[in-house]
């Protein structure tokens, strides 16, 4: 085993559908770029989560695959022993939901999250959420202007130990009307942007890199194609089609 | 059970004629062939119409994510062996194309008909087929689509009551929970490359055991049946364990699963897998895929690619490095316009190959070839990506509007 840092991807068979295993290719890509020794684990929902990893990303998935992936995850128990530890852990819509303390799922009913982020996810009355987002993060955490792709019906409510993630200028995010999009606590991240976030957001994946290797600093990397990307998705979310 | 059992009525013989001159404006207009208008008008007239003219008909339904244009026109190319044949080759799949396809074949004996997946429960209730075929189910057009699963539940719903003979892959698990419900089912083990969206068993939700190409769920006992009709290297297997072989002028894996599926639907109709297999040979490209055009000097392979299983597919049949590869991506309503999709695609593929990315989202997909680790030129053009291609001939990979676009710049 060796002693890098250990990026487990939780259950691509049920929640990898909406392309945010792209978040686990630019940690890992961002992570090698910076010459750390990086180990990508993906477990299946057969599989027991590890509880030694430093980074844990969920992504987002339908509804059934939902509820499924929240039974295992509650069965397993790793993923919050691995909170527990310490761990970072970034989530994305679904995955965001399950790490609350609960959500309404396919079958409408109330469904148990894990508890790790201080959130209660419903189902919205509305339309479904799909469109461009443009949001700014918490500037606690120091970074630029958030730009995504939200799909989604959910509406997500912060308890007092979650902070938003981010306010947004366009779009929905947390679907609750008050601006809010995501929510976070020391080391637990959600969000409902999709895109991947991470490959329209890079800093966010050097922020959990940072958190993960407790240190203030990465050195730089050759960002011209994510920049160029970044500008031309702002640009066209603020410029009426 | 073909033929001019029953004459249209007066009303239905008006919804053509009023369909027909529809099309004739819109053509004139220069809207398209104006075959989906004609339909919308027609069926508008006589709602019914769909099913009277099916009545006339011996009907195969065609429905899939991937591959239902070229398969729908394999199958019309080897009926014709036993009869004429209608069919809506151009891929106008919703009930006002299938309508207006149906409407020019008076004289046919078959109607074979490529189905859009959200009306193929539909279609299959007015137009009571003889055969349906089911090639796969995957991930789409993610943000206007169903879930795949929700698709194959409604397909069995649908399909279930149905006399129709069900030609379905074996090797594709949404494709079996769909056909299940049916009485008749001729499986096929026609294969699927792409995996990611059957993990989970569509019955139970257990995971599902996937060791070599045979599939299984460790839960409910819901597993892979065994085929009839098998896809074996450039062989179709028939039931009588003969080997015929597949000469076709389509590349690739994905088209000799069609062909498989071809012959199993055509043997339905007595037609022998070995003329059907022979008259496929014919299909030379559908709607400009798989064309191979000249544009400023230099030769285009033109591919469609308009999810991740239709790109992984697409991967496996271009010329291996260092030939030249051009990608196209757009994200306009018809393709969706979510382009998430691009990292359920293994980019990582084209390692080797001189690479060239144009299109709407041509940043969204340099983003996700750096990811990969990939060497790629961003390019505002095709003539510009042509012109900087190294020697060769170039295989140009597009989705859908994106694909559009390319053909027009090349005129073809
Ligand atoms: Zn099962």
């Amino acid at each position: 085993m060796s002693n890098g840092l250990r990026l487990v991807w939780v259950y691509p068979d049920l929640l990898s559908t909406y392309g945010d295993q792209g978040n686990a290719l630019v940690v890992e890509r961002r992570a090698r770029q910076r010459r750390l020794d990086v180990q990508r684990v993906d477990v299946r929902s057969d599989q027991p989560i590890p509880t030694s990893g430093d980074i844990y990303l969920i992504g987002g998935g339908e509804d059934r695959p939902q509820r499924l992936a929240a039974e295992r995850l509650r069965r397993d128990g790793g993923l919050n022993r691995a909170a527990a530890n310490g761990a970072i852990i970034f989530s994305v819509c679904a995955g965001y939901q399950i790490l609350g303390h609960e959500f309404i799922n396919d079958l409408g009913e109330r469904e148990a999250g894990l508890g790790l982020l201080d959130v209660v996810s419903t189902r919205g009355e509305g339309a479904r959420c799909v469109g461009d987002v443009l949001a700014d993060i918490d500037p606690q955490l120091g970074l630029p202007q958030l730009t995504g792709f939200e799909n989604h019906q959910g509406v997500t409510h912060l308890g007092p130990t979650a902070r938003p993630f981010a306010r947004v200028q366009l779009g929905r995010g947390n679907g609750t009307g008050d601006g809010t999009e995501g929510a976070y606590n020391d080391t637990v991240f959600g969000t409902y942007m999709h895109g991947p976030v991470m490959a329209r957001n890079p800093m966010i994946a050097d922020l959990l890199l940072k958190l993960a290797l407790d240190v203030n600093a990465l050195p730089p990397t050759d960002d011209r194609w994510y920049e160029a990307l970044r500008a031309e998705r702002i640009n066209s979310a603020t410029q009426p089609a | 059970m073909a033929g001019n059992t029953e004459p249209l009525s007066p009303r239905a013989k008006l919804a053509v004629t009023a369909g027909k001159a529809a099309a004739a404006v819109s053509r004139a207009a220069g809207r398209g062939s104006g075959s989906v208008i004609g339909g919308r008008v027609a069926l508008k007239l006589d709602p019914d119409l769909l099913g009277r003219l099916a009545q006339h008909l011996d009907v195969i339904l065609v429905s899939a994510t991937n591959g239902k244009t070229t398969t729908t026109r394999l199958i019309a190319e080897a009926l014709r062996a036993a009869g004429p044949v209608v069919s809506n080759a151009l891929g106008a799949n919703m009930p006002a194309g299938i309508t207006s396809a149906l409407a020019g074949g008076s004289d046919a004996k078959y109607g074979v008909i490529e189905v859009d997946e959200k009306y193929l429960a539909g279609v299959a209730r007015d137009t009571t087929p003889k055969v349906i075929a089911l090639l796969n189910l995957s991930r789409d057009q993610l943000d206007r689509a169903a879930e795949t699963r929700m698709l194959a539940e409604k397909w069995r719903e649908g399909l279930s009551g149905s006399k129709a003979v069900v030609v379905a892959n074996a090797d594709d698990p949404l494709i079996v929970w769909a056909a299940s419900s049916s009485t008749n089912v001729v499986w096929v083990a026609a294969g699927q490359a792409w995996k990611d969206d059957a993990w989970s068993c569509p019955s139970c939700g257990g995971v599902m055991q996937r060791p070599g190409d045979d599939w299984f769920c460790g839960e409910c006992g819901f597993r892979r049946p065994a085929p009839s009709w098998v896809l074996h290297g450039d062989y179709v297997l028939d039931p009588h364990g003969s080997a015929w072989p597949i000469h076709l002028q389509l590349p690739g894996r994905a088209n000799k699963a069609n062909a498989t599926t071809s012959a199993a639907v055509a043997a339905v109709f007595g037609v022998p897998p070995q003329v059907a297999l022979e008259r496929m040979y014919q299909v030379q490209a559908v709607a400009g895929r798989y064309d191979v055009v000249s544009f400023l000097g230099r030769e285009l392979r033109l591919l469609l690619a308009k999810n991740p299983a239709g790109w992984l597919e697409t991967f496996s049949l271009i010329d291996p490095p260092p030939t030249p590869v051009i990608l196209s991506v757009n994200a306009r309503g018809a393709d969706g316009t979510d382009t998430s999709w691009l990292w359920d695609v293994d980019y990582t593929q084209l390692a080797g190959h001189p690479i060239f990315v144009l299109g709407d989202r041509k940043l969204d997909l340099a983003v996700r070839l750096e990811v990969a680790g990939l060497d790629f030129r961003v390019c505002e053009s095709l003539d510009e990506a042509v012109q900087q291609a190294p020697p060769g001939r170039i295989e140009v990979i597009a989705n859908y509007t994106a694909f559009q676009d390319l053909r027009r710049r090349v005129g073809n």
